[in-house]
């Protein structure tokens, strides 16, 4: 069984997001990183890239295969997690607590658009 | 949907399945890296049941199968077997496969199991008048793969049979843990290995005994992608095909122009020109991974495309195989793989991924 934290929202292409004075952390999900098997390459825009909802911001890869990253929320990236990209197998160890890029928010209405905890858990279970 | 004899197996052990060639089948058990590695240091243990088998008996089998085959199939190679292809006119590969001789009028064809159906249509269409029956006997077998510098060891432990007079691509039919196999020395690892054919009950018995050594960890058709990737092996649809040639894929070492076989006219025109395009083994100089499908690109223009591609186990650079046009294909060409936004530089490399340690 993946776990899925209460306090987070979540997209349906298992991306994770906390947001926090307007500014989101976006992460994989559990069952992201099980479904994917050990994540050996992590490839992701740079500080100042604009990303649009939904639309494609990087790329998880495992041995087998590469997988989009979608952008939870539209706007900028602010800060990509060096110490993921360089060791991307954390997001197997630790999906909730391994942040992959902040994305400074453009609409916040956009969050409606999201899962809670309760509405992701009936997509993975 | 088909399920091999060790499918109850496969789920009870915690193995993802997925569909392949029409067939529910392990992708993983543990992880591909961690069963790759196991292959590599000790022994994986690989359901291959999948596999199709067609059986070709009868007076003329032997001028039959080197009428469809491009090696030479020798008719008192009794205990060997032999890797080769069958082409179409055009020299296009219907399929590569492992011939093993059972006796000068008795052969069986190992094929893939996406082409099984294609091979024994395509085999019985060109049956003329060669004096032979073809036979399907895809359902009467299951096969294990035991691969891996341990294997030996491990199957010792099971069998009375001195293992060390069976050397590579050489077969015989003996008793291991009591029941029956046909056993040879081969698989698709570039390991030391078995693969062992049996009845589906003994194959399901002996899969259970293998699986309880504790050098063996289980294995699946992950793995069994990045191990023959590694080791530089064709797969079918990928660096073989309708429009990929055996000389082209730089296999000629299974092809015998020196005999007439389907497609050998083909071949020989295709050799005197030199292939238009040719598979390459790549090595990406920067971070990235060329997957299947990818562009090749080179002088800003389009020159390939990616066959098959992994960041392997243990290693820090990406390796592929490409499609390119003929004039990119020497060694310490400059190319570049377009990945997602990125063009990432890469240089054409020899195939040798891989030290091979096979008991010859």
């Amino acid at each position: 069984m993946s776990k899925v934290l209460e306090n987070l929202l979540y997209s349906k292409s298992h991306e994770w997001c906390l947001v926090e004075g307007g500014v989101a952390k976006v992460g994989i999900t559990d069952y992201a990183q099980d479904s994917l098997g050990t994540v050996v390459y992590l490839e992701v825009g740079e500080p100042g890239d604009e990303v649009k909802q939904f639309e494609e911001f990087g790329a998880v890869e495992s041995v087998k295969a590469a997988s989009d990253l979608l952008a939870p929320v539209s706007g900028e990236i602010i800060e990509v997690n060096e110490e993921v990209l360089d060791n991307p197998e954390l997001l197997n160890s630790d999906p909730y607590g391994s942040w992959i890029v902040k994305i400074k928010l453009s609409d916040e209405k956009e969050l409606d658009n999201l899962l809670d905890a309760n509405g992701y858990r009936e997509i993975v279970e | 949907m088909k399920k091999t004899i060790l499918y109850d197996e496969h789920c009870r052990r915690g193995a993802r399945m997925v569909e392949f060639a029409g067939y529910l089948m392990p992708l993983v058990y543990t992880g591909i890296a961690e069963e790759h590695a196991a292959v590599r240091e000790s022994s994986g243990l690989f359901d291959v049941s999948h596999m199709g088998e067609i059986r070709i008996r009868g007076k003329d089998a032997n001028r039959f199968v080197n009428h469809l085959l491009t090696c030479l199939v020798p008719e008192d190679g009794k205990g060997r077997m032999f890797y080769g292809f069958l082409l179409d006119d055009d020299g296009g590969v219907v399929d590569d496969l492992m011939v093993y001789v059972f006796d000068g009028d008795d052969y069986l064809l190992v094929v893939n199991a996406a082409n099984k159906d294609k091979d024994f249509a395509w085999i019985n269409s060109h049956k003329g008048a060669f004096e032979v029956s073809v036979s399907d006997e895809s359902d009467l077998f299951s096969q294990l793969a035991l691969q891996g510098p341990l294997s030996r060891e491990v199957l010792g432990r099971l069998t009375d049979y001195p293992l060390d007079e069976l050397k590579l691509f050489g077969f015989d039919h003996f008793r291991i843990a009591g029941k029956e196999f046909m056993v040879s020395r081969s698989g698709y690892t570039g390991e030391d290995g078995f693969e062992i054919y049996g009845s589906n009950a003994d194959i399901l018995a002996l899969f259970r005994e293998l699986a309880e050594e504790p050098e063996v960890s289980l294995c699946g058709l992950g793995c069994r992608d990045t191990l023959r990737f590694e080791a530089a092996m064709p797969l079918y649809g990928h660096e073989i095909g309708p429009e990929i040639n055996p000389l082209a894929a730089g296999l000629g070492f299974a092809v015998n122009l020196e005999k007439d076989f389907i497609g050998s006219e083909a071949l020989k025109k295709i050799k005197a020109e030199g292939p238009k395009e040719r598979i390459v083994a790549l090595e990406l100089k920067d971070r990235g991974i060329a997957r299947e499908g990818y562009e090749v690109v080179a002088d800003g223009e389009t020159i390939g495309r990616i066959t098959t591609g992994y960041l392997l186990p243990g290693r820090e650079t990406a390796l592929a195989f490409a499609l390119v046009r003929a004039e990119f294909s020497e060694i310490g060409t400059e190319v570049a793989v377009r990945i997602r936004r990125n063009l990432v530089p890469a240089v054409v490399r020899n195939r040798k991924f891989l030290k091979k340690k096979y008991i010859r």
